[in-house]
């Protein structure tokens, strides 16, 4: 069963890593909207999984997608970011019971579901766009970014859930 | 002692948080600040080796308006050398200053704020930083980062790009910015509201320095404006080069680059 979950994550982090790189980062929706579906690799991370592991794996898959793009730290800083802010996260979007075994994103109610993705995305985004931009004079195009990015990533993320749980029903 | 082993222990996940967001923080300000050493580049193995078995298989997806592209640059080459004076011909008179590399661009951006590309040839091929990236029609970027075999270039594109600039019909120079408005327009900075400006003069490389050589093709003027109370112009320049597509690029190496960077080294360091 362990080996199972870490062969299941390497999957997914290579995958996520691939279809970022390859196919969101060359959207260009309206000219600079470019979804960010790779957070998810963080989001669905098993929920009692270790946390500390969980950073700095986040840090890895960051300093990926970073060196893809050229762009410095700015997706490490940001996965760093919310893998440190997920069990606030989960705790204010699941209640507390999300520390049992019992719970899975994909089996929660579809609200909660909503209430986790799109906060950890804008917080995804925000964290991200302000190191991108990195400039406090021009938070007006910060928060633009991450409002119109963030809603496009979250939806997108929200289908990837919808999709690839494995519901019996 | 124990209580400062149980303090770690107790606010591990946060130490290396902020451990590791540090890090991150130092790699961005990094990038952020022009010339300096950058160690997470996309012109390394890895990423270089992906993009090219990337690009190896895209590559024949726009064949025809590639191959469009280089017909046209041909058409326009054939049609200099057959208007040129027969002894220019002597290749010892030609200037032979400024060498150019072919290479191919196997991964482009130009949806960020601050865009780079990636060539498929690097150290191997004689390409080193601060060499002038331009395409067929005109001015791509700079070279910011070489591997063996790949090299990043900084677009003009970028945020931190500042490119030196002139009409072609006077010598008012000025720099090249870029507000992330728009894709294919960027700004031309500090021209001194003496210059004559009207819609559609054509912008050139400035060629006082190694990187490129006088007279470049960048793009036209699509739009100017002053403030009543500014001494400069804030113009919008359309480019030649469609930024959104690129594929086949040149590399400007300069012959004394170096003897010349040394040169100027030199001075200031002795100030």
């Amino acid at each position: 069963m362990q080996n199972n979950t870490t062969l299941v994550n390497i999957v997914r982090f290579v995958t996520l890593v691939l279809v970022q790189v390859f196919i969101l980062n060359h959207v260009n929706l309206a000219g600079y909207i470019n979804p960010y579906l790779y957070p998810l690799f963080i989001l669905v991370y098993p929920l009692t999984g270790n946390k500390s592991l969980l950073i700095f794996i986040a840090f890895i898959l960051g300093l990926t997608i970073d060196m893809f793009g050229d762009s410095g730290g700015i997706h490490a800083a940001a996965c760093v970011f919310i893998a440190w802010i997920r069990p606030v996260a989960l705790k204010y979007s699941f209640g507390v019971s999300y520390q049992l075994n019992t719970l899975k994103i994909s089996t929660a109610p579809f609200s909660q579901q909503l209430v986790y993705i799109f906060s950890m995305a804008m917080l995804h985004h925000l964290m991200l766009f302000s190191m991108e931009i990195f400039n406090a004079n021009q938070i007006i195009l910060i928060l633009k970014s991450t409002l119109f990015t963030g809603i496009f990533s979250a939806v997108l993320m929200v289908c990837s859930v919808l999709l690839f749980s494995r519901k019996s029903s | 002692m124990q209580q400062i082993l149980f303090f770690f222990l107790r606010n591990k996940n946060f130490l290396l948080f902020l451990l590791l967001f540090v890090i991150s923080l130092g790699l961005t300000i990094n990038s952020h600040s022009y010339h300096k050493n950058k160690f997470v580049t996309s012109a390394n193995f890895l990423s270089g080796g992906v993009y090219s078995f990337k690009s190896g298989i895209t590559d024949y997806f726009d064949l025809e308006t590639q191959n469009e592209i280089l017909t046209k640059e041909n058409e326009r080459l054939r049609a200099i050398v057959a208007n040129m004076e027969m002894e220019t011909f002597d290749t010892l008179s030609i200037n032979t200053n400024y060498n150019f590399i072919t290479a191919k661009v196997i991964n482009n951006n130009y949806g960020h704020s601050k865009n780079y590309l990636t060539l498929n040839k690097g150290y191997n091929d004689s390409l080193k930083v601060d060499m002038g990236v331009i395409s067929s029609q005109g001015v791509v970027g700079i070279v910011n980062a070489v591997s063996n075999n790949y090299a990043s270039v900084q677009s003009i594109l970028n945020t931190n790009s500042q490119v030196v600039a002139k009409f072609k019909k006077s010598d008012h120079f000025g720099y090249l910015e870029w507000n992330t408005n728009e894709a294919n327009v960027v700004q031309l900075t500090e021209i001194p509201r003496l210059a004559p400006v009207a819609i559609g003069d054509t912008i050139v490389t400035y060629g006082k320095s190694t990187i490129f050589p006088e007279g470049i093709l960048i793009g036209t003027v699509a739009n100017f404006k002053r403030e009543p109370d500014q001494d400069y112009y804030n113009i919008d320049v359309q480019l030649f080069t469609d930024m959104t597509s690129l594929k086949h690029v040149y590399v400007i190496s300069h012959r004394d680059a170096k003897e010349i960077k040394q040169l100027e080294k030199e001075v200031e360091d002795a100030e």
